[in-house]
């Protein structure tokens, strides 16, 4: 196929969807002044799409500290971590990231992407086994493709499926490494990690635990799931980002496993590529200080979160199947998905679009994520316009009563999977009232 | 062990069930451009053949795979090499 022709073929693929509105891949916003406020094309939006789940872009500390780092070391180190581009500061925030988790040592990444890509790279060599869930970000899968092993999927937060698979490994030599997400992306599920570390201990696997999206969201001191799930000792590697609870960029692996400084110099992605920046490294330690200093961000973060489900959930839609950060409303189809994404945007809400082929089950998503920095009035009025332009679609009643008997016939709530929130039957907490009150985004 | 032609026979079947058209499903039929069926839905289809077969299917056998036939023969040849 010509050059051409692929052009063409993606543009067919695509142009139908862009014709109904905006390009959601091609967004430009003018401003960006808090964590939950922007301005596009002149518009205020509330954005409910951004994963700074504890809202520390404009934390003034992580601010200071990003501007003094720029003041002493410069703008940026020009060199990747094996050649010129380690300083003090990156060893520092490597031992900030062990210490944090209680483990042995990190090892920083320039992004998530290339943490998974170069840990599971590394890690996983010819004759060895790799056994990803099947819902796993893109950049599990772009990592197995570069490593040489081999790559087998189990079912999605299915641990049966995976004791049946390394059953059948169980002559085969080689390393087997599991990897798992904290909180998977699209629809906010958490793994069953307990039950996935008794797989992985009966056959005598590793396990990586993706910790991107429950980083300072999940556990008592912030660590993530596998805290949460009282499993850190058997989680053999942890990786994860710095682009969500810690506000700016850069990724880790972290791990009690002597031999983890060795994959220094055979992961290719931590080789080959520039080291972060003084500011962006010196952000990232002060976060991780204001994530053990602030324990109560974790506490907002799932207060808001149970808003928001509740909220989508009393006005008729289908959402993700647990209470979480990330809350996905499940649609009927691409175009819908599409339609709705775009009259959010008109009206000031900022939320993500997710559909097929990035999406489990050929799901239609319009996927939201909730910050401990959302106001109760941004979310009201963020509810507010959901109700309107769901109902504008066609896709909940347009009549409070319709909805609420809706909301009973679907039954009480179910799973709240972290912060300190007991999981309890819940009114819908923003009272129709104070949403028509609440000021409009 | 079952033959490669039933194994093909169970494939087809199980595919048909998948598919919401009324194409009729050969070894010649591309799985994803002739049925409708994207890239994600195949791969979840592979767990259903896993199940059916009792087999593993890592993902670098079903790489370059096409049609029926060419799923037919890597299956097949994942259940001789565990039978």
């Amino acid at each position: 196929m010509s050059l051409e022709d692929k052009v063409q073929k993606i543009q067919e693929s695509f142009g139908a969807l862009k014709a109904l509105g905006r390009d959601p891949t091609s967004l430009e916003f003018d401003r960006v002044t808090s964590p939950t406020e922007a301005e596009l094309n002149g518009k205020k939006m509330i954005l409910l799409g951004t994963n700074n789940y504890l809202g520390l872009t404009f934390d003034e500390s992580c601010v200071a500290a990003a501007k003094g780092a720029i003041d002493q070391y410069g703008t940026g180190t020009t060199g990747s971590r094996i050649a010129n581009g380690t300083y003090g500061l990156h060893k520092q925030l490597e031992q900030r990231v062990a210490d944090f988790y209680g483990k042995r040592s990190a090892m920083v990444y320039s992004t998530g992407y290339t943490a998974n890509l170069g840990s599971i790279s590394a890690l996983a060599q010819s004759g060895d086994q790799l056994l990803i869930d099947a819902d796993s970000h893109a950049s599990i899968y772009d990592a197995c493709r570069m490593s040489d092993a081999e790559v087998i999927r189990f079912r999605h937060n299915d641990p049966d499926n995976l004791a049946k698979k390394l059953e059948r490994l169980q002559d085969r030599p080689g390393d087997k490494i599991v990897v798992t997400e904290g909180i998977y992306s699209m629809l906010g599920d958490s793994a069953p990690l307990k039950e996935i570390v008794a797989v992985k201990k009966e056959y005598g696997a590793y396990l990586m635990v993706d910790e991107a999206h429950s980083l300072g969201v999940m556990g008592a001191k912030g660590r993530g799931l596998c805290e949460q799930d009282d499993v850190e000792a058997d989680c053999d590697f942890i990786v994860g980002t710095f682009s969500k609870s810690i506000g700016t960029v850069g990724g880790f692996c972290v791990s009690d496993h002597p031999g983890l400084d060795a994959l220094r110099s055979i992961s290719r992605p931590y080789m080959f590529t520039a080291s972060l920046p003084p500011a962006v490294i010196a952000a990232a330690q002060q976060s991780f200080d204001q994530i053990d200093a602030n324990p109560q961000l974790r506490d907002r973060l799932w207060r808001n979160a149970r808003i928001l489900f509740d909220g989508l959930e009393a006005l008729g839609f289908k959402l993700g199947p647990e209470v979480s950060p990330v809350v996905a409303i499940m649609l009927p189809g691409k175009e819908v998905a599409v339609r709705f994404w775009n009259a959010l945007m008109v009206a000031g809400v900022y939320t993500n679009i997710a559909i097929p082929p990035s999406t489990p089950n050929a799901l239609s998503l319009l996927r939201s994520s909730i910050s401990a920095a959302h106001t109760r009035d941004q979310i009201a009025t963020a509810l507010d316009v959901f109700a309107q332009v769901g109902a504008d679609l066609d896709l909940i009643p347009a009549n409070k009563a319709d909805r609420r008997r809706l909301a009973e016939a679907q039954g009480p709530l179910r799973i709240v999977t972290g912060g300190n929130m007991q999981a309890k039957p819940v009114q819908a907490p923003v009272q129709e009232e104070q949403r028509s009150s609440a000021a409009k985004g | 062990m079952a033959t490669k032609a039933s194994v093909e026979g169970d494939i087809i079947r199980l595919l048909g069930e998948k598919i919401e058209s009324d194409l009729t499903l050969t070894a010649d039929t591309n799985i994803v451009a002739d049925t409708g069926l994207d890239s994600v839905s195949v791969m979840d289809f592979v767990f259903e053949l896993e199940d059916e077969f009792g087999i593993t299917v890592p993902l670098d056998r079903i790489s370059d795979v096409k049609t029926v036939g060419q799923l037919t023969d890597a299956i097949y040849g994942l259940m001789e090499e565990t039978a």
